[in-house]
Parts: C-alpha cells; structure tokens; sequence
C-alpha cells in the first residue's frame, strides 16, 4: 500500500509541474504580447523594446520559467503589473479571506449532505428522497448569481437580517466574521449540498444491491443498523471522493459568489487582474488554485486507499 | 404518450416545451420583441408594467426587449462551443479508442493534464493571455470541453471497438474516418446526444458566468449573463431586475436537463452522476 501512495504523491508533483508549465505558456507565450498589451494603444516599437527588456521577456522562455517556478518554490511570486506591490502581500490576505469561507461552508455542507444522502438511500422512492432529487436537479441548472441575488433581495433588502455586502474586517470578532458572511455562505451550501447528498444516496445504494447486504436483510438485521453498519463503510470512498471535489469546488469556484457579494477573497482578485491583463497576479492565482484542487483531489485519492479494507489489506 | 416511437414522460414534454419556447423566442427576437432593445424609453429602474412586462434597465431600456435579444448571444455562444467540443472531442476520442496504443496514451495524458485544473480558472488564464470576444469564447469553451467529450467518447467507443462488425470493418480495409463515420457514430450515438445536452447546458451556464464576471460578452452586446451583472445595482433598491436574467439562464438549464434525463433513461445506460 505504501507503494501505491508513493505513486499517487509522485502523480500529483507531476501534474502540478505540467499544470505550472501550462499556466506559464498559456499567459506568456500566447499572442497578444504582453509588452504590447501593458502599453495598449501607447505603443511604439521603442516603448515595447523597454518593457520587454524590464520584464526580462526577451530571454528565451525556458530561463524565464524555470526562474519563475524557482522563486515562486521560495515564496516570490513577482510583483503585480498594477500597482507593483509584491503578489504574495495582495494574495495573503485574499487567501486567508478565501479560506474561511470555504471552511465555514464546508463544516455546515459536508456533515448535513452525508446525512440527508443516507436518508435519501434509506427512505428510497419516498416523497422524501423525490424532494431531494428535484432539489438537486434545480441546484446543478441554477447559476450561484440567481442563489445570491435571491437571497440578498430577500434577506438583506427585504427582512435586513444579513448585510448584501460581506467584508470582513481585522477589526472584527470571529463571531461578527460568521454572520456578515453567512448569505455568502448559504449560497455556496446550496449550490454544492444536492450534488454531495445525490452522491452519498447512490453509493450508499449501489453497496446496498450487493449480496452481502442481502444476507444481512435476510438475517433479519434491522435497516437503519444494514445502513450504517455495513453499507456506509463500504461506501465510503466514492463518498470521500465527492466531499473533496465539492471543497475543491468551494474553494476554488467560489469567483462568481465573491462577485456577488463583492467579498474580498482570492477568486475576485484573479478576476480582477485578469480585466487588467496583470499577469504576475494571474500566474500566481492560477498557481495557488491548481495546487489547492490538484492536493485536495490527491487527499482524496489517498483517504480512499486508506478506508478501503481491500486494499488496506493487499494480497 | 408516444411520439416517434419513443415513450415521451411529462417532464421530458415540459423540458422539450421550455427549450421550444427559449430558442424560438431568441430567433424570432427581431419580430416579437415589444421595442428596441437598445433605445431609452424612461426613467432608470421603472417597474414591471403591462407596457414593459420585465420593467426598465439601469439607462431607461426594456429589459423583456433586452432578454430576447440577449437570448441569441447566449444560446448561440454555448451552441457553437458545444458542437467545437463534440467536433473534436468525439474525433479525437473515437480515434484513441480505435488506435490505441502511443496515441491513446497521450491524448489520455494530456487530458490528465488539462482537467486537473479547474475549468473556470483555465478559461479566465486564457482571456487574460488574449482578451475577450466571441471567437475567444467559442474556442476557449469548446476546447476546453473538448477534453472532457474526448473522454466520454472514449469510454463510449472502447465498448464498440471491441465488436466483431468493428473488427470485420477494419479487416476489409475501411479507413479510419470511414469506420468512425459509419461503423462506431451510428452505435455511439444515444449516450453522446444525453451528454451532448449536458454539455450545452454546461456550456451555457459557463458564457453565463464568464459574462456575469465582465469578462464574456462585452458592451454594448449583452447576454443573459452580462444583463445580470449590469442591472445588479437594482438590487439594494429592492427591486428584482437582476432576477429576470438570471431565471431565464436557470429556466433553459433546467429544461436542458430534464430533456437530458429523459434521453438517458431511453437507453438506461450507466452514467456517471457528475459531468
């Protein structure tokens, strides 16, 4: 088994180092110079010449990107285009922002999708498990914008329970942090629950048609007991599996409700920078988003290795 | 109720309906819109009236006007990138499965690759590089969505490779595009037109976003997406304009997909629940 993680870890590098490569490529050596693009309609060949030599842009691209991903390894990651404050002092907080919303999300989502998603596999074909798969069909066809704005309208302009705006604040408490951003995070509960219930109910399921549940029926095991006692660890994999795409998710497709709620986090300032063409923020946020999802979806991988009892216990 | 030979279920009927009413509003714009989408006719934010069912923008236009227009943006933006990425994905899919082999092991690598990004943040890398238009979108998308048709086809197309008229096919000598064209589409066609709707639903709700980010569709054009981001401001004063895009983006996704369920309870093949 240890071989087998050892793999997966040596995998994730690897795709981390070709996603870098990719995000380099992608932003620099696509057309649309990026001299050319900093100077937009003010360009002359000698501006272009200027910038390209201050950026370092007229060395080959390979010295370019192994400098960049060298110091990006050290925690430099260039200076913003816009206003040439190191990234990593704009990112930091955005990240840290980011983050809490996240978690707060997820401690709420994963606990209560998991338990509605068995629900759901117990109480199957009832009134109960039929809410939940509309639900989920109106939840995956909705955009977050409509969620949020929904919301906003309703409980912050109509009832004025919530602020429509969710900044936070040092200043602020943590407790004061958890209510201003609780309609960003009820937006994101929504959008994410339906899909991590939906599949809890059908692993839950397909480990229930199997033979060694029908013994247990047979032996006169009560349901909620067959449930919880042999279906659930068996289920567990593919159910560990969605909760670490949808964190994934909250962290990083959370862009579109930090934009409705003009909330102060990483995916609103990758946004931003992507209107104003500053590409050292973009490489950056591309970065940290690609090390995020592709590390949650690898603590997937090797969560599920290890509750699987089969292979737990190689041959 | 049978139409066609096929079993056509109550919510496949609203679906098909919801879909019919949304693209033939979006053709017929020019003809049935009330007024000129783009023309101030009063006073900023004017409310829901029998004269301007849906209300008044932030400069005085009709947004029931606006929505139609904006409906052809949108649905033809998320066509055209669906049928790229089928264009290529099924291509290049058919072909790893048919060949095998070095060609398959790349092709599958480079998907690895791409998809171990999330989508959102590859496209927004993208625009940054070259800026944002209509071609940039169509390509960004269906490229992009390209990758994860390749390997629906795939999978779809190593089942039917393994068939004996494949192999008896290939055995007479057929070329590859022939086999692809003639002997493997015609079998491989009901999941990929189930997965097809999926796409242009997801397709559809991405040019959403992107616009509603500011970096889709660009003034003085406007989709659903962008109108929600420009009439966002009613918000605070309590007036719901933003919602009227907003639901017509989720109405046509939702009849997308109960059309979708339909088409794969036709044929009750096991498929994946995410996409």
């Amino acid at each position: 088994m240890l071989k087998l993680l050892v793999q997966r870890l040596a995998l994730g590098v690897a795709t981390l180092l070709a996603v870098s490569v990719l995000i380099f490529w992608v932003t620099e050596l696509l057309p649309g110079d990026l001299a050319s693009n900093i100077l937009g309609q003010s360009a002359t060949p000698e501006n272009i010449a200027a910038i390209r030599a201050e950026l370092g842009l007229d060395r080959p691209a390979v010295e370019r990107y192994t400098e960049w991903l060298g110091d990006a390894v050290q925690g430099d990651l260039g200076k913003s285009l816009a206003n040439k404050r190191p990234v990593i002092d704009v990112i930091g907080p955005r990240l840290v922002n980011t983050l809490f919303l996240a978690i707060y999300a997820a401690v709420i989502a994963v606990p209560l999708s998991v338990l509605l998603g068995i629900l759901a596999a117990i109480y199957r074909n009832s009134v109960f498990d039929k809410g939940v798969n509309i639900a989920s069909l109106a939840a995956i066809s909705m955009p977050e914008f409509f969620i949020g704005y929904f919301l906003i309208l309703f409980m912050s302009v109509q009832l004025k329970w919530f602020p429509a705006i969710a900044t936070i604040k040092p200043e602020q408490g943590f407790f004061q942090h958890l209510y201003v951003t609780f309609l960003p995070m009820l937006t994101l509960i929504l959008v994410v629950i339906a899909h991590m219930m939906r599949m809890t109910r059908t692993s839950v399921l397909s480990v229930m048609s199997s033979p060694y549940v029908e013994m247990a029926v047979l032996k006169g095991i009560p349901k909620g007991r067959i449930v919880v006692h042999h279906a659930l660890p068996n289920a567990l994999a593919p159910i560990i599996n969605v909760i670490a795409i949808n964190l994934a998710y909250l962290i990083v497709g959370v862009v579109v409700v930090e934009a409705v709620f003009t909330f102060n986090g990483l995916g609103r300032l990758m946004v931003d920078a992507v209107a104003k063409r500053d590409i050292p923020v973009v490489q950056a946020c591309g970065l940290i988003f690609a090390i995020v999802f592709i590390g949650l979806n690898l603590i997937a991988d090797v969560l599920s290795i290890l509750s699987n009892p089969r292979l737990r216990h190689p041959r | 109720m049978n139409v066609l030979g096929y079993r056509l279920t109550l919510t496949a009927l609203i679906g098909w309906l919801i879909i019919l009413v949304c693209v033939g509003s979006a053709v017929l714009a020019p003809w049935i819109a009330p007024h000129d989408p783009n023309a101030p006719l009063g006073q900023r934010w004017e409310a829901p009236s029998a004269e301007h069912w849906f209300g008044l923008d932030q400069i005085g236009r009709d947004m029931f006007s606006r929505m139609l227009y904006g409906g052809r943006i949108s649905i033809t933006l998320a066509f055209l990138a669906t049928c790229l990425a089928f264009a290529v994905g099924v291509v290049a899919g058919f072909a790893a499965a048919l060949l095998g082999r070095w060609v398959d092991v790349a092709l599958s690598r480079i998907a690895d690759v791409i998809l171990s990004m999330p989508i959102l943040m590859s496209a927004l890398i993208v625009i940054s590089a070259v800026g944002s238009s209509a071609a940039v979108l169509i390509l960004t998308i269906g490229l992009l969505y390209a990758v994860i048709v390749f390997r629906v086809a795939r999978a779809v197309a190593m089942n039917i490779v393994v068939l004996e008229y494949v192999e008896a096919a290939r055995l007479r000598g057929e070329g590859l595009f022939w086999v692809i064209l003639r002997e493997i589409l015609p079998n491989a066609l009901p999941p990929l037109a189930a997965e097809f709707g999926l796409r242009f639903s997801f397709a559809f709700l991405f040019v959403a976003s992107l616009s509603f980010l500011g970096l889709g569709v660009q003034p003085p054009d406007a989709d659903w997406g962008s109108m929600v981001k420009e009439s966002a401001l009613a918000i605070p004063a309590g007036l719901a304009a933003p919602l009227y895009p907003a639901a017509a983006i989720a109405l046509l996704t939702i009849g997308v997909n109960m059309v979708v369920d339909w088409l794969l309870s036709l044929h009750s093949r096991p498929h994946g629940d995410n996409a």
